[in-house]
This record gives C-alpha cells, structure tokens and sequence, in this order.
C-alpha cells in the first residue's frame, strides 16, 4: 500500500481550504522558480525519466508528448488542459478541480513553459459548475500572486491561464473536438495527421493534456523522478487515482500505487464488494469504454497499463465500476451501448449508425427478444465500426459489447432460449 | 431538438449591463480575430439571464455580437447538450442514469421524482416549477446516484433521500449540496482508510482499522 507520504494529492477529500494560503502550505507554489530555472530540456527530460504516462487513458507518456512540440517557433504556442472528464465511472479530476486546484494551475505553468507555450485553456465540462469556480478563483489568486501572468514567478517568462467551460458532450474528451469546440464549433474530433503539437488550437502548436497527468508534474520535478519512478512496476510506473463505483460496501476515490492488485484496491478501501468477495459478478476496470473482465480475472489481476491489456481490457481512466451477481449484466453494457449512442457526434457513418445499431440491438438481448445468430451478428458491428473512425469513440463504443460477448455469452443465449420458451407457452 | 423547432420566444434579446461587461471580458480571452471562441460562454450567459434557456433572439444577438453567420451559432447550440432550446422548469433536474449511477439505484431516483412531481424524464411540471431529464454521466460516479439540480450535485441518493430533496424545493428551500447520506466528498463512508494525519489535523476521524 502507498505511504501517505508518497502521495500527491493530499486534499483529495476536501479535508482543507483549496485556495492558495492552505495550497501553499500543502507544499504547492514551493520553489516553482528554481523549478523553471532548470530550463526546459531538463524539464521534459525529468518528466519522461520519472514514467509518467498520460492519466486521460490513452497512456502515453507525457515527457515524450511534450517532446513532439517543435522547439523553434514565432507566435502563439498553446497548452490545452483536458478537463472535460465524463467517462463514465471516472470522477478523479473533478477532485483535483475543487479541492487542489493549485496542483494544477502551477503544473500549468510548468507544462506550459517546457513546451513553450505562449497561453494555457483549462477546458472544463460544464456540468462541474463549483468545480469550474473554484478553478478560476485559484487562477486569479495566481495573477494577484505574481505566480501567472507577466514575469511569472519572477522567472521572465510570461504566460496566460484561461478557463473556457463545455456544455455537455462526452466527445470534447477527444483532444481534437476539444480543440474544435474551443475555436467555438462543434465539437467533432479532426482527421489526424496533422498532429495538435503541429496543429492544434487556432492552427498553432498545441499539446493537450489531461488534468490528473499535469497535476501531478509539480510534486514530481519537488521530489525528483526516481520517487515516481520508483513507484509500482517497470513502464507502470507512480501513484494514480482510483475510482471505485458500483456494488462495493464503501464506493470512494483513492490515490494508490500503480499496479494494487484489483483485489486489495476493492477490499482495503472501497470496503470490499457487496456481500463479500466471492459475490463478485465481473468488473470493469478503467471506465466504461474498456472490456468488463468476469471474477476469475478479478481474483489476480494488477490495475497498471500492461496488465489489463494483458487480460484484454485496460487500465483507461482506472475508474473501477463493480458489479454483483445480483447485476443484470447485459442491462449494465447495453446501457452504455446507449450512452455512446447518445454521445456519438455523427460526423462517421460507421459510428453514427453503428452506435444507434448496437443500442437497439443490445436492448432486445436485455428481454432475450433475439435470434441466438443474431450474437454474431453483433460482433461483427463491432468489428464493422472498430478501427474505422476518425476518433476512438467507435472503439470505445464497440469494447464493452466485446467483452460482454466473450465472457457472458452464455447468459445471453440462457435469455433468448427464455425469450423463446415464453412466447411457445403464450 | 434542432434549433428551427425552437418555441416562438421573445422577438429580440439583449445582455443586461453587467452581463454585457461580462461578454466583453469572455472575449477578450481569445486572440485577436478568434472572437467565435466565446460562443459558448456567451450561450451560456444569455441562456442564464433568459431563464434557463435559449430563444432564437438570443442566438442570433450573440451571433451578431460575434460576428458569426446565425447557422454555426445554432449549430453549437443544438450540439451540446446543456443548452436548452425550450422553456424548463425553474429547477431543473438533470437524473444520471448512466451505468454507474444505474447500479446504484438511478431507477429509484427517477421513479421519487415521479411519485413526488407526477412526471416522468423529459416532462415538465404544469405550474413550471419541476422539469426532470434523464443525463448521461455526470463524473461523480463514486457519489452515485447523483442529481444535477441546475448548477448543483446531490450525490449519494435512494428514493427516501431524494423524495425529501424535492420536498425542500417545494417549500422553498435549498438543500445542502453534496453527499445526502452523511459521508464526506468522495472519501469512503465512515472516515478514509488513507491520509490518515491530515483527516485527524481537521477532525476526521479515519476508517476504523479491523
């Protein structure tokens, strides 16, 4: 188990105020100068040595993304903030949002200088209301602070923090929507080449970045990139929120050590699974866009990177939906099957059909109201939509219907031989 | 809804004072020539001081403001989904029923909502007071059930909890935001099983260690 002194986010319950005279003494703002002042090659060299992979989902490591920014340029530069959290299961960035806000204006400005950023948009969902407030009141405690803004922290460089707030569209997770909805469109993702760090907002380099990796970048340069490093297991390195929701005794967010066996995260903090470990249906492990794993899985896997991938599933955001045997399992993917209906911009024609398609169809497995090749037939959507979007919502639609036919295939064909049996008694 | 079935609504719009200062300081934000930037905030400002929603008057005046053609005014604003293009009820109340909040008795909450107001998601009260819609994630899902009740989470919820929620509005009232069953933020019921010290320096006191 991590060590409370190994963890960052030391007001994730709100415990404290989470403006600046209690930030600073939970050690932000401390030494952000001397931070800056080791340039910012060092900077990015400090950040891949410590293994950060990006806490959004996807993995990537965020030293080596912020390499990709071209290192010679005239005019705008911008640093983009992910705060647009919405995955289902997933509400760990909301916690850094409202009650440590400092974490990450000040890794803004970290981020921000190493890859010579000129401004910085904070993009937060425009559902999170207090959690925007509280944004902007750290902000402007930064300026006031002479900590942002001209001559930031007495450093010379001189950078801007902006919030701008969504207003309810999954899609804007995906950092090119994100992009478009800031230049005030439609938040439909951008064919990729080109990249953000070559163009992204208003055309100009841009990196974008999810809250949970930014915030973390103070602590990390503080105490030095072999603490980070030394956390977990090789490539899976450092601490991570946690999100434990669904039918657990005690749901909760925790910071915990990449790697928890998914057992102990369950048992230790969320107070174990309702009704005991061995009431256990399946879990699915890093928000909703991810394959649910059955309890034999459960028993032994580690939450990091490679080991879900390992087991066909992955750590996404690690946001932990628990489900019981009371569960009604195909209920429980179907209805994200609505939701990426719902949340589909429509701009791909195998998404924005095939999304409506696996919705309509996973609704008749619910009452078993189907033909038992009609299975395959959804598999094959899957696949039908799977690798042929622009973005990765078609995938992240098409996964949890994946892994609902690989492990509970039985289940849904027990349904439709019910389904059948009532209407011959009829 | 798409923006052209949009109800009648008043024949022009325009920001009060302050919220016209308000607009020019969301603007100035954003570079130079990149003034489109501010449609949403400014959606979101007129559809604050237009009673929770958006006319096609005010679309169009905050079009104009930008300097945008109306149809990619109208196109953001049938986009995303917090923009309402018909009259709500005064409390607005936004159920997640996502698998989450699903799993944790999301049915319950809607079906107190029923009982209590009478109607069902997408219906609206006939005095205006109520309008009930069912959302889709609202990334509190470790505090779930969870109602949005205009800009405010209600977490933790069961049917009990949430008739009581509704109770509160109708007299009047505004309940406490937050957990409604006791427990603090997103830390687990009963006290936190980490970050021990700083829980007892601010009077929390921890899970209790079996």
């Amino acid at each position: 188990m991590l060590r409370d002194e190994d963890r960052i986010y030391t007001n994730l319950y709100g415990y404290e105020d989470f403006r600046l005279e209690a930030a600073r003494k939970r050690g932000d703002w401390d030494g952000t100068k001397d931070i800056l002042a080791r340039g910012r090659d060092t900077i990015i060299e400090q950040v891949k040595e410590s293994g950060m992979r990006g806490r959004g989902g996807a993995g990537f490591s965020t030293g080596l993304k912020w390499s990709f920014m071209p290192k010679k340029v005239d005019g705008p530069v911008y640093l983009v903030i992910n705060a647009d959290e919405g995955e289902p299961g997933t509400c760990k960035d909301r916690e850094i949002l409202r009650h440590d806000p400092h974490k990450l204006i000040e890794g803004c400005l970290i981020a921000g200088f190493a890859i010579g950023a000129t401004a910085c948009y904070i993009y937060i969902r425009g559902e999170f209301y207090n959690e925007a407030s509280n944004v902007q009141v750290a902000i402007d405690e930064a300026y006031a602070a002479g900590l942002i803004g001209k001559n930031a922290c007495g450093s010379g460089y001189d950078y801007d923090i902006y919030l701008h707030k969504g207003a309810g569209a999954y899609i804007c997770g995906e950092e090119t929507a994100l992009i478009e909805s800031i230049e005030g469109k439609k938040g439909q993702p951008r064919n990729k080449p080109p990249f953000p760090a070559n163009a992204g907002l208003y055309s100009r380099p841009t990196t974008v970045n999810n809250v949970e990796s930014i915030a973390g970048v103070p602590t990390i340069l503080r105490r030095g990139p072999a603490w980070f490093a030394g956390i977990g297991r090789p490539k899976n390195v450092g601490t991570k929120l946690f999100c434990i929701s669904g039918h657990v005794n005690k749901p909760c967010n925790v910071e915990e050590e990449m790697g928890i066996p998914l057992k102990e995260l369950i048992e230790r903090h969320a107070g174990g699974v309702r009704g005991g470990w061995d009431n256990l249906l399946a879990v699915i492990p890093g928000g909703s866009s991810v394959p649910v794993m059955p309890k034999s899985i459960c028993d032994t896997v580690l939450m990091d990177f490679d080991s879900l991938r390992e087991v066909g599933s992955g750590l996404g955001t690690a946001a932990v939906i628990v489900m019981d045997k009371s569960t009604d399992i195909v209920r429980a993917i179907a209805r994200l099957s609505k939701f990426y209906m719902h949340e589909s911009c429509g701009q791909c024609t195998p998404c924005r059909e095939g999304t409506g398609w696996l919705a309509r169809v996973m609704d008749r497995m619910v009452r078993g109201q189907a033909r038992l090749e009609e299975i395959d037939m959804l598999q094959d959507v899957t696949k039908q939509i799977e690798g042929r979007t622009i973005c990765a919502l078609g995938d992240a639609a098409a996964w949890p219907v994946q892994g609902l036919i690989r492990h509970f295939r039985p289940e849904m064909e027990r349904r439709i031989a019910d389904y059948r049996q009532s209407i011959a008694a009829e | 809804m798409s923006a052209s079935e949009t109800p009648a609504g008043p024949a022009t719009f325009e920001f009060t004072a302050d919220n016209l200062a308000l607009a020019q300081r969301i603007i100035a934000k954003y570079p130079e020539g990149r003034q489109a930037s501010a449609v949403m905030p400014l959606l979101d400002l007129a559809q604050r001081q237009h009673d929770n929603w958006l006319p096609r008057a005010a679309m169009d005046y905050v079009a104009g403001m930008l300097g945008m053609a109306p149809i990619r005014v109208y196109e953001v604003a049938s986009f995303y989904t917090m923009y309402n293009l018909k009259p709500v009820g005064k409390h607005f109340v936004q159920v997640c029923t996502t698998t989450p909040c699903w799993l944790r008795g999301s049915d319950e909450v809607l079906a107190a909502c029923k009982r209590k107001l009478g109607i069902g998601p997408g219906e609206t009260t006939a005095d205006g007071q109520f309008t009930v819609v069912e959302v889709e994630c609202a990334g509190a899902c470790v505090n779930a059930p969870v109602i949005s009740l205009n800009d405010i989470y209600y977490e933790d919820l069961d049917g009990p909890s949430t008739e009581a929620l509704l109770d509160t509005l109708i007299r009047g009232e505004t309940p406490k935001p937050g957990p409604q069953n006791g427990r603090i933020n997103s830390a687990p019921i009963g006290g936190p099983t980490t970050l021990i010290e700083m829980a007892q320096r601010n009077g929390v006191k921890p899970a209790s260690q079996e």
